[in-house]
């Protein structure tokens, strides 16, 4: 009988756990006796870190776009279709352009966030973002055109992909204003959900400083509620209102809708154990990386150290040895403090983050793996 | 035993979760509830006790009670 593995989603998570079964169970692959097909509704496998850096002007969004079938091992089926539907029950997947359905022993579900602007009334017209490739186009117009006025990043949901990139946004735009000799005209605020400027507590204590020492206002508990485009407001549920001549919002995030009406979870999430990543409510699915709520932050790398252990888990399984690889909760981040510097943590759930010292070198290292990467997608590093 | 008498329209578990979560998912359910409604949260992460209170305190929400006999802490939140 074979054994049939089934990966939703050709992000990263899902392109490094394609490539770790491929290499892990090549004899198997090889042999006939198992089966790996991983499905993206698109044929480009998407880097979404470079986003952060198109805005200024320092990358194209084609920079984060290579074809999948160029990353992911020959061993592996790749389908370039939409799932619309997943029966966990009959262990199903049903696809939107092929004929039939895919059949699966292991799922894992790998679709990472989506965005939600419309959940804020007037934020799609009012609001800019850098997280999505035409939100970071868009947004590098209105940037490059920015000579003066009021620049208001607003954290309006969370969770959100990368934690730290509005911390990372704000610290680059005013080094970047700064080197332009435009920062005195332009005041740059912050607004965060909560009581401090991170949900993590020790990187909240880490940047605040900084912040302050840059100018940078802050706003902290701001939800958002409403923006008006036409006055140029943003108006939180806790009763503030802020003029903008530039909106930066993170919008809401959600999973994807056919996670939504499978009952994996709630919002397009899957509610999974966060040290196994085994689905809560279904049995042989696994969930990694965004799509999974292991309360990690939802990063590249938490994706990628969740592929390596869903991978060794699986393969396990297939050969029928119990699964003892789990998940730790390692993250690691790099945080740029500015255009030419940057920090870096590392934690887990046991190990709370200290970030490093701005430092050039650090700067220099994330741009390094943001090249290095590719390799992480091929599942070489 | 708990002696608070309330009964909520809508509940948040949120048990497990790490901070901020379960203050952000309360505050995601104050967003689409209606004026009145109560909302009793889940949390087993103590810095909700701080968290929770200091948010309702910025807001024309209140916080009715706290119920922290149990294991996890309750949070009765009334929407204005």
């Amino acid at each position: 009988m074979v054994d049939r593995i089934a990966i939703l989603g050709g992000g990263t998570g899902g392109a490094v756990l394609a490539n770790d079964l491929a290499d892990r169970l090549a004899a198997e692959i090889d042999a006939g006796d198992v089966e790996v097909t991983l499905v993206n509704d698109g044929p480009d496998h998407v880097y979404k870190p470079v986003w952060l850096y198109v805005p200024f002007g320092q990358r194209e969004p084609a920079d984060g776009r290579r074809p999948l079938r160029e990353l992911v091992d020959s061993r592996i089926d790749l389908v370039v279709d939409r799932v619309t539907g997943i029966d966990t029950g009959a262990r199903e997947l049903a696809l939107r352009d092929a004929a039939g359905s895919l059949a699966y022993d292991y799922l894992a579900v790998a679709t990472g966030s989506t965005l939600a602007p419309a959940e804020i009334p007037g934020l799609e017209a009012g609001g800019h973002d850098y997280y999505s490739e035409s939100g970071a186009v868009a947004l590098r117009e209105e940037l490059l055109s920015m000579t003066e006025g009021h620049l208001v990043l607003s954290v309006v949901g969370t969770p959100h992909m990368c934690p730290a990139a509005p911390l990372e946004f704000v610290f680059m735009a005013d080094d970047w204003f700064r080197e332009r000799g435009l920062r005195e005209d332009v005041e740059i605020t912050y607004t965060y959900p909560i009581n401090r400027v991170h949900g993590n507590a020790n990187i909240a204590e880490w940047a605040r400083p900084l912040m302050d020492e840059r100018d940078v206002g802050v706003e902290t508990f701001f939800n958002a509620e409403a923006v008006d485009p036409d006055a140029g407001t943003i108006a939180s549920m806790e009763g503030t209102e802020l003029d903008y001549d530039l909106l930066v919002g993170v919008p809401p995030h959600r999973g994807v809708d056919v996670v939504a009406e499978a009952d994996l979870g709630d919002r397009g999430w899957v509610d999974v154990d966060k040290h196994t990543l085994e689905a809560e409510r279904a049995e042989g699915v696994y969930a990694i990386g965004d799509a999974a709520t292991t309360g990690v932050p939802k990063a590249g790398s938490v994706a990628h150290y969740q592929a390596g252990v869903v991978a060794r888990r699986i393969a396990s399984e297939v050969r029928g040895r119990p699964a003892t690889a789990t998940y730790d909760g390692k993250t690691l981040c790099f945080i740029e403090t500015g255009m030419d510097a940057a920090s870096f943590v590392e934690f887990d759930y046991e190990n709370p983050p200290s970030p490093a010292p701005p430092s050039e070198k650090l700067h220099w290292s994330k741009l390094a793996y943001n090249e290095a990467y590719w390799l992480t997608a091929r599942g070489l590093l | 035993m708990t002696d608070i008498d309330i009964e909520p329209t809508d509940t948040v578990d949120a048990r497990g979760a790490a901070c901020p979560g379960p203050l952000m998912d309360l505050i995601g359910r104050v967003r689409s509830a209606s004026p009145g409604d109560v909302i009793l949260l889940l949390s087993d992460n103590e810095g909700s006790l701080t968290d929770v209170s200091e948010w309702v305190d910025e807001t024309d929400n209140e916080l009715l009670a706290v119920d922290e006999t149990g294991d996890d802490y309750g949070f009765y939140v009334e929407v204005s």
